[in-house]
C-alpha cells in the first residue's frame, strides 16, 4: 500500500531526499566556496527530475487516500517550476558571488520551496495543500530576507512574513468553514457534497477567504501591497525566482482547488476571479507608470500579468484553463530572459535598479538592448511576438464564455500598461546621456537573456507545441 | 486531521443546556459558559493591558480557557497539547522576547488607538458576516456519513488513541510535510541569525585528551644567578 503510494510521489522524495543530503553536506563540510558547484549540482538535479516528469506516460494517479494527485496539468506545471527554478538558481550564482551572499543553504531553501510547489500543484485534500503552501512558502520569506545585513532585505523578508502569516489564517479559516459544510477535505468529498444549485452562504464565506489567501500568494489586487516592497527589497535573484516559479505554483493551486473541490459550481466563483482580474490589470498598468526602479517596476508587471492569467480562469472553460496555463508558460518564459539583463545592471561593481540608468544602452551594446527590447514588446503584448498570442488566447477564452465587457476592459488596460514597456525601449535607444552601465555579463545570464528574446521572436511559428501541451494538461484537469 | 478526535465525541455542545435537563448537563453548561467567559475577557485584557508582561499573562489563561473548551468537546488530546505546548513553551518563550527586547509599548500603544476605528469596523463586518454564515448554516446531504467514516467508536477509542492510528498511516503524508516545514524553520532561524565569529577560543576536546605532561610541559632547569 505504502509502496504504491510512494511510487507515484518519487520525484518528489528524490528531491527532498537530495536536498536533506545537500544540507547534510553543506553543514559538514562549512564551507561557502563549494557553494557554486551545489547550486550546478541543484540546477542538475531539478533539471533532471523536470525531464523525468515530463516524459512520464500519460494518466492520473493518485497516492496516500487521494491527498496527491499525480495527472498530466500537475506533470505540465512541475516541468515549467523545475526547469523556471533550476535556470533562475543558475543565474544567482553570479550575483550572489558578487555580494558575498554564497552560502550553501541559498540552494537547499530553493529545493524545499521547489518541493513545496511541487505538493500545491499535485494537492488533492486541503490538509495536503496547506502543508505544501506553507513549505514554499516559509523557504521564500527566509530568502527574501537573504541579505541579512541590509535593513531593506530584512524588511522585505518581515514584511512578507507577516502578510503571509494573515493570509495564511485566512486560508485555514476558509479552509474550516468548508470543512465544517462538507465534514471531508479532500477535493473529490468536496466536489460531492456541492452538488446543488447553489452553495449555502457558509460554504460560500468560506470559499471567498481560500480564494482570498490563494490570491494573496499571486498577488492580485487588493492582496498585492506586498509584492512591490517585497521585489525591492529582496537580493536581485531572489526576486528573480518570486517572478517565475513560485507565481506558477500559486495559479496551479488556484487552478487545482477551484477546478477539482469546486468545479461544479463554477458561476459561483468566477465573478469573484472576474473582479479580481479586472482589477489587478488597471492597478497594475495604472501603478506602474510612475516607477523609476525597474524591480517594482516588475512587481507591477506581474500584478497585471496575473490579472490576464486570471482571465482565463474567469472562463470557467477547458480553453480557459488551456489559456491561464499557457499564459503562464509564456510569462515565465519571458521574466527569465528580463531578469538575466537585470542582474547584470551594474555600475562600478555595484548593483544599478534606476530605470534611467538604461538611457542609450543601446550604444553600448546593440545585442543586449535588441533582446530586451523583444522582451519588453513581448510584456507589452505586440503582435507579431508570443506574448501577444498569450494575451490573445485568454482574451478569446473570456469573449467565448460570453464575458465581453471584461475583454473590453482589458484590452484598455493592456494599452495603458504597454506605456512603460515601451518607455524602457525608448530609453534604451532614444534616451539622453546619461552615466550608462558597465559590467560584463555571464555566459549563462547571456544564455537565458538571449534564449528567451529567440523563444518570443521564434516560437510563433508553432508555439513550441506548449500550446497543445496546455490543452492536454487542462483536459485532465476538466475530466 | 482533528476530525477522529472530535468529531463523534460531543455532537451536542453543551452551549444548548436543558436539552436533557441532567445534573450533569447543568455542570457542563456551566463549564462551558465559564470557559468561554475567561477566554473572551482574558484576550481582551492581552490587548488592553498596560505592562506586555501582564498582556503575556492573560494570554497564558486565554490558552488554559481554549484548553478547557477542548477537553468539554472531548478533544483531551489537543487540549493537552495547548496546556504542554502553548503554555508550557510558547508562552514562555514569549515572555522573555518580550522581557529581553526593548520595545518602547507605549508608543506602540498610541499607533493604536489610531488605526482603532478602522479595526473595529472591521472587526464588525467580520462579525456580521460570520453572524449571517452562522445563522443559515447548512450541512451537506452526506455530512453524517462522512463524519461517522472517520469516526472510530467513541466508548472504545480514545481520542489520543485515535489520533495515534492514523497520523502515521493514513496522515503520513501530510505528517511528514509538516516535518519538513519544521525543518526549513529551523535553517531560516540559522541562516539569518548565525555568525561564525572569527576571533573567538574554541574549545577541542579530542585535543585536551590527547595532551600529555610530556608535550605540555617543560622543565628548565635555571641556575641561581644566572638568567634565561
Amino acid at each position: 500500500m505504502i509502496g504504491t503510494d510512494l511510487t507515484v510521489i518519487l520525484p518528489e522524495l528524490v528531491l527532498v531526499v537530495y536536498a536533506m543530503a545537500a544540507l547534510m553536506w553543506g553543514a559538514w563540510r562549512g564551507k561557502d566556496a563549494e557553494t557554486p558547484m551545489l547550486i550546478w549540482l541543484t540546477a542538475l538535479v531539478m533539471a533532471g527530475l523536470g525531464a523525468w516528469i515530463g516524459l512520464e506516460p500519460e494518466g492520473t494517479a493518485t497516492a496516500f487516500h487521494g491527498a496527491f494527485i499525480n495527472d498530466g496539468f500537475a506533470r505540465f506545471t512541475k516541468v515549467i517550476i523545475l526547469f523556471s527554478a533550476a535556470i533562475v538558481l543558475l543565474m544567482s550564482q553570479e550575483y550572489l558571488r558578487r555580494n558575498k551572499l554564497l552560502k550553501f543553504e541559498f540552494p537547499v531553501l530553493i529545493t524545499f520551496s521547489v518541493v513545496g510547489m511541487m505538493m500545491m500543484v499535485s494537492a488533492g485534500d486541503l490538509i495536503a495543500l496547506y502543508m505544501g503552501l506553507e513549505l514554499q512558502s516559509l523557504s521564500l520569506y527566509v530568502i527574501a530576507a537573504f541579505r541579512r545585513d541590509s535593513a531593506r532585505s530584512t524588511e522585505a523578508g518581515l514584511k512578507y512574513f507577516v502578510l503571509g502569516a494573515l493570509s495564511s489564517g485566512l486560508l485555514l479559516y476558509g479552509m474550516s468553514l468548508i470543512y465544517g459544510f462538507a465534514a471531508t477535505t479532500s477535493f473529490a468529498g468536496i466536489t460531492a457534497a456541492t452538488t446543488g444549485e447553489h452553495l449555502p452562504v457558509g460554504l460560500l464565506i468560506g470559499l471567498v477567504f481560500v480564494i482570498t489567501g490563494m490570491a494573496f500568494k499571486v498577488s492580485a489586487v487588493p492582496f498585492h501591497m506586498w509584492t512591490p516592497d517585497v521585489y525591492e527589497g529582496s537580493p536581485t535573484p531572489v526576486t528573480a525566482f518570486f517572478a517565475t516559479a513560485p507565481k506558477v505554483a500559486a495559479m496551479g493551486l488556484i487552478l487545482r482547488v477551484l477546478f477539482d473541490a469546486f468545479g461544479g459550481v463554477v458561476g459561483d466563483w468566477s465573478q469573484i476571479i472576474a473582479v479580481l482580474a479586472l482589477l489587478s490589470m488597471f492597478l497594475g498598468a495604472f501603478a506602474g507608470i510612475g516607477q523609476t526602479d525597474i524591480k517594482r517596476l516588475m512587481a507591477y508587471s506581474s500584478i497585471s500579468h496575473m490579472g490576464f492569467a486570471f482571465l482565463g480562469l474567469t472562463a470557467g472553460t477547458a480553453m480557459g484553463v488551456q489559456a491561464t496555463l499557457f499564459y503562464m508558460a509564456v510569462y515565465v518564459a519571458m521574466n527569465i530572459g528580463v531578469f538575466a539583463f537585470i542582474l547584470n545592471m551594474e555600475r562600478d561593481g555595484q548593483p544599478v535598479t534606476k530605470i534611467s540608468a538604461l538611457s542609450l544602452y543601446a550604444r553600448d551594446d546593440l545585442l543586449r538592448a535588441s533582446a530586451l527590447a523583444v522582451l519588453m514588446f513581448s510584456l507589452a503584448g505586440i503582435p507579431p511576438l508570443v506574448g501577444f498570442f498569450s494575451k490573445l488566447y485568454v482574451l478569446q477564452a473570456a469573449w467565448d464564455a460570453g464575458l465581453s465587457w471584461l475583454v473590453i476592459a482589458a484590452v484598455i488596460a493592456s494599452v495603458i500598461g504597454a506605456y512603460y514597456y515601451l518607455r524602457i525601449v525608448y530609453l534604451m535607444f532614444f534616451g539622453e546621456q546619461g552615466e550608462g552601465l558597465d559590467g560584463s555579463m555571464p555566459a549563462v545570464h547571456w544564455a537565458a537573456l538571449m534564449g528567451s528574446a529567440f523563444v518570443m521572436l521564434f516560437g510563433v511559428l508553432n508555439l513550441f507545441g506548449v500550446f497543445d501541451l496546455a490543452g492536454a494538461a487542462a483536459a485532465t484537469l476538466l475530466k | 486531521m482533528t476530525a477522529p478526535a472530535n468529531g463523534g465525541a460531543t455532537q451536542e455542545t453543551p452551549a444548548a443546556p436543558g436539552q436533557k435537563g441532567t445534573r450533569a448537563m447543568g455542570i457542563a453548561a456551566f463549564a462551558f459558559y465559564l470557559f468561554a467567559l475567561v477566554a473572551v475577557v482574558s484576550a481582551f485584557l492581552v490587548v488592553i493591558s498596560r505592562n506586555p508582561v501582564h498582556s503575556v499573562l492573560w494570554l497564558i489563561l486565554t490558552f488554559f480557557s481554549a484548553a478547557g473548551l477542548f477537553v468539554l468537546l472531548g478533544a483531551e488530546f489537543v487540549a493537552m497539547l495547548l496546556v504542554i505546548v502553548y503554555m508550557g513553551a510558547v508562552a514562555v518563550l514569549f515572555l522573555f522576547v518580550v522581557m529581553m527586547l526593548d520595545v518602547d509599548f507605549a508608543e506602540l500603544r498610541g499607533q493604536l488607538a489610531q488605526y482603532l476605528p478602522l479595526g473595529l469596523l472591521i472587526g464588525v463586518i467580520l462579525l456580521m458576516e460570520l453572524g449571517m454564515a452562522f445563522g443559515a448554516w447548512e450541512f451537506s446531504v452526506g455530512h453524517e456519513a462522512a463524519r461517522a467514516a472517520v469516526t472510530p467508536p467513541i466508548d472504545q477509542v480514545q481520542n489520543t488513541a485515535a489520533l495515534g492510528q492514523i497520523v502515521y498511516t493514513q496522515y503520513i503524508y501530510p505528517f511528514q510535510a509538516a516535518g519538513l516545514i519544521l525543518l526549513v524553520a529551523m535553517i531560516g532561524a540559522i541562516v539569518l541569525t548565525l555568525r561564525h565569529r572569527t576571533n573567538v577560543k574554541r574549545q577541542d576536546v579530542l585535543e585536551q585528551i590527547y595532551r600529555d605532561p610530556a608535550k605540555s610541559m617543560d622543565l628548565k632547569d635555571i641556575k641561581p644567578g644566572q638568567g634565561l
